[in-house]
């Protein structure tokens, strides 16, 4: 990548002064890796030259531990995965649990389930929106007006399913209860507040003159590369490129559902904050549709049997998670276990970007680009 | 009596007196400082701040001083010993030395110094000797670049600063501060020169390195830059300078720009009145950077010195050009009020244009070819 247009030819005086590159290691332990993420940058002054990724820290043994566990116990583990949207990892390991079996969901529980998974990924973009702003250096004032939002989208969370963070809602051929009696009422109030939020994050960063100067134009991703480097998600689509699981390849009742898919222009980080920020006012949308589509009946398949036993069978599963594409390679080989069950994360493979944009820019952009990934340490390191 | 009077006659006790009484003050506002900056920033975060120490968490600021002096004094195995416990001195004396000359009500300061505006900018510049020694002497890399960092940043709007000063200087025709307030009872200098009171209060908070120029201090970049190391009593005073800097400045410009002690009615209503403008003004200031602080982001560094360089230092020569061409002619006021707010109005053209303009194509970035070295 070359950076600077043409080559500067240092005077002899220049050249004798030998400066040495140095080496910052930002993490395990540091604000703006967003958990315990590690990256040794060596850097030329401000200018980064090199920058080396370690992860790992937050290994838990997810596959093993699901390989170790029977089907539904396994859950649990899972939204332990992208912790900030659980909802979406339950629901990409029950549909990979289900397609092996061959279970069926009711109608009911798959217009629950995306309205759940919907919720998760507003909610991971408020955490997004938030820790970017403050990423970028306005002081946590974003990361306030985000949490105010997030609280009320756990809360409700919270009725529906009892637990807020890691509810383990879904059920394989289902969801484990109902929805509680106020809950559309509830849902529209939360709807509102969330609207509100957005709006206000928005007027506070959108429009901000020194926001949009540190992310304009700063290590934009071309389609080509980004799709070569295994990118997904809203930072494929800043590239302009709509791809996204829910359109390309409908799950779940999405082809169903009336959104849009927004891209951005260049793949620069402005770019790629704003299509997260628009994907939020289309997950608004599809929940407002299912809470008018929302069919009665039961939430979980009665039929299913009291220990789930998969004979020899092989598929693959993905969804679109909050921070890209959310695969689930599943393998049975009979019995009450899984024989594998391989996890494909959007911000491991994200993250293989991070070095390419980087690399070039100045130590406070390798700040942000970072933050502009997105990722989440828990499905990173697995 | 007048307030300016010597309490003892014209003598060195009247002079501690004085010495004793700014430092008592500074601390006291520097602690309730730190308390006013949680609560304001805490409300336009829609959080309450410091509630639990005593009724609306009144003495948290001190419960805070408190629990810093009793900390632990670390220093890290590497440091340099010297530069390292020195360094907190040596930003923290400057800053009193410039209280000492501000004229907090009329003839009321420390000192009244008849170079009063040379002598503050004479001492701010020392500020960045000591940030360079706590960057250096920690041994840390982060305060490396922190230390570095602010020294480019200070020298650099040092320039703006001292120039848009000197404008004000040029009109007053004296560097006496007490002189300066005097002359605005009619109409503060603002009035006259908007556009230096911009680049006066944008230099301002990029020398107190106050977001959006934060960038000495980043907290998510270099968590803290040249005072990382540091921990209890020497970074209580780091802290200390901060607050009281930042209330140097405000109150120094209120002097220079808002009329300081003197307008509107300073001298009709006595001492009282003059004290009471003078923490209004500089409480106006202070109000403002915590405004900002609380809702821009951060710059980086290259795009904080082409401000300096390209925008704010062109324009306060332009102006201090206007101004000696109308001050040598001896024109009427009103051509300084025109001239400034023309260029106050082109600066935040500029700004504006800045914040509107096409995306480039070129990429940001560095001053040197690199390729992305194989893995």
């Amino acid at each position: 990548m070359t950076v600077w247009p043409e080559e500067r030819v240092l005077t002899a005086e220049e050249a004798s002064f030998n400066t040495v590159d140095m080496t910052i290691n930002i993490g395990p332990q540091h604000p703006a890796t967003h958990g315990v993420f590690r990256m040794v940058l060596t850097v030329d002054g401000e200018v980064v030259v090199d920058c080396e990724p370690y992860i790992g820290y937050l290994h838990r043994g997810l596959e093993k531990l699901t390989e170790n566990n029977d089907y539904r116990q396994a859950m649990g583990y899972w939204d332990r995965t992208d912790y900030l949207a659980g909802m979406c990892c339950e629901g990409a390991y029950c549909m990979a649990v289900e397609k092996l079996a061959g279970i069926s969901v009711p109608e009911r529980a798959e217009y629950i389930r995306v309205m759940m998974m919907e919720l998760s990924r507003i909610n991971s973009h408020f955490m997004f929106l938030g820790a970017f702003g403050a990423d970028v250096g306005s002081f946590g004032t974003s990361f306030v007006y985000a949490w105010r939002e997030r609280e009320r989208i756990y809360d409700l969370i919270e009725e529906v399913s009892g637990d807020r963070m890691f509810p383990t809602y879904f059920r394989v051929g289902g969801v484990t209860m109902d929805l509680p009696e106020n809950f559309e009422r509830r849902c529209h109030e939360v709807l509102g507040s969330i609207r509100q939020g957005i709006e206000d994050l928005d007027g506070l960063l959108t429009g901000n003159e020194i926001f949009v100067e540190r992310c304009r134009n700063l290590s934009p991703l071309t389609t080509e590369r980004a799709i070569a480097l295994g990118v997904t998600g809203p930072i494929l689509r800043a590239t302009g490129l709509p791809w996204d699981v829910r359109k390309a390849e409908p799950y779940s009742v999405y082809d169903r559902l009336d959104f849009d898919i927004p891209t951005g222009r260049q793949g620069d980080i402005f770019d790629r904050y704003f299509v997260r920020l628009s994907e939020m006012y289309q997950s608004a949308r599809i929940i407002e549709q299912c809470l008018q589509e929302l069919p009665k009946g039961l939430v979980l398949n009665p039929g299913l049997p009291k220990t789930l036993r998969i004979d020899k069978s092989e598929c693959y599963v993905r969804n679109e998670g909050t921070k890209g594409e959310y695969g689930v390679h599943a393998i049975a080989r009979g019995g009450v276990k899984p024989y594998r069950m391989k996890l494909r994360s959007p911000s491991f493979c994200n993250l293989s970007a991070l070095r390419e944009m980087v690399v070039g820019n100045y130590l406070a952009d390798a700040i942000i680009i970072l933050g502009s990934l997105d990722i989440v340490l828990g499905e990173v390191d697995k | 009596m007048n307030f300016g009077d010597p309490f003892f006659g014209y003598s060195w006790i009247d002079m501690i007196i004085r010495v004793v009484i700014v430092a008592l003050v500074m601390t006291v506002m520097v602690i309730y400082l730190t308390y006013g900056e949680r609560k304001v920033v805490a409300r336009f975060q829609q959080r309450l701040g410091p509630m639990k120490t005593g009724p609306y968490g009144l003495w948290q600021g001190i419960a805070d001083a408190v629990k810093l002096v009793s900390k632990e004094d670390i220093r890290p195995t590497n440091a340099d010993r010297w530069v390292f416990e020195f360094a907190p001195y040596a930003t923290f004396i400057p800053v009193f030395m410039v209280l000492a000359s501000l004229p907090f009500a009329k003839d009321w300061g420390v000192r009244n110094l008849s170079l009063g505006m040379f002598f503050v900018f004479a001492i701010l510049g020392l500020n960045i000797v000591g940030i360079m020694m706590a960057g250096l002497g920690s041994g840390n890399k982060f305060a490396l670049l922190g230390g570095v960092r602010a020294a480019a940043q200070m020298i650099s709007y040092e320039i703006p600063l001292v120039l848009s000063l000197l404008a004000i200087a040029m009109i007053a025709g004296t560097l006496n501060l007490n002189l300066i307030a005097a002359m605005q009872d009619e109409r503060p200098f603002i009035v006259l020169q908007p556009l230096a009171f911009i680049i006066f209060f944008t230099a301002m908070l990029s020398e107190l390195h106050r977001a959006p120029f934060d960038i000495p201090v980043a907290e998510s970049e270099i968590v803290g830059g040249y005072f990382v190391e540091y921990s209890g009593i020497r970074w209580s005073m780091f802290q200390l300078t901060e607050y009281a800097s930042m209330w140097a400045f405000s109150v120094f410009g209120g002097v220079v720009f808002l009329g300081g002690w003197e307008y509107p009615k300073g001298d009709d209503w006595g001492w009282g009145w003059q004290l009471a403008l003078t923490f209004i003004k500089s409480g106006i200031f202070i109000m403002a950077i915590f405004w900002i602080r609380t809702t821009v982001p951060r710059l980086r560094i290259d795009q904080l010195m082409s401000f300096c360089w390209k925008v704010l230092l062109p324009l306060a020569l332009v102006q201090l050009l206007a101004n000696g061409f109308i001050l040598i002619y001896g024109a009427s006021e009103w051509w300084l009020f025109g001239t400034s707010s023309l260029g106050a109005v082109a600066l935040v053209a500029i700004v504006i244009k800045r914040a509107m303009r096409r995306p480039s194509t070129k990429l940001v970035g560095a001053y040197r070819t690199l390729q992305v070295p194989a893995p």
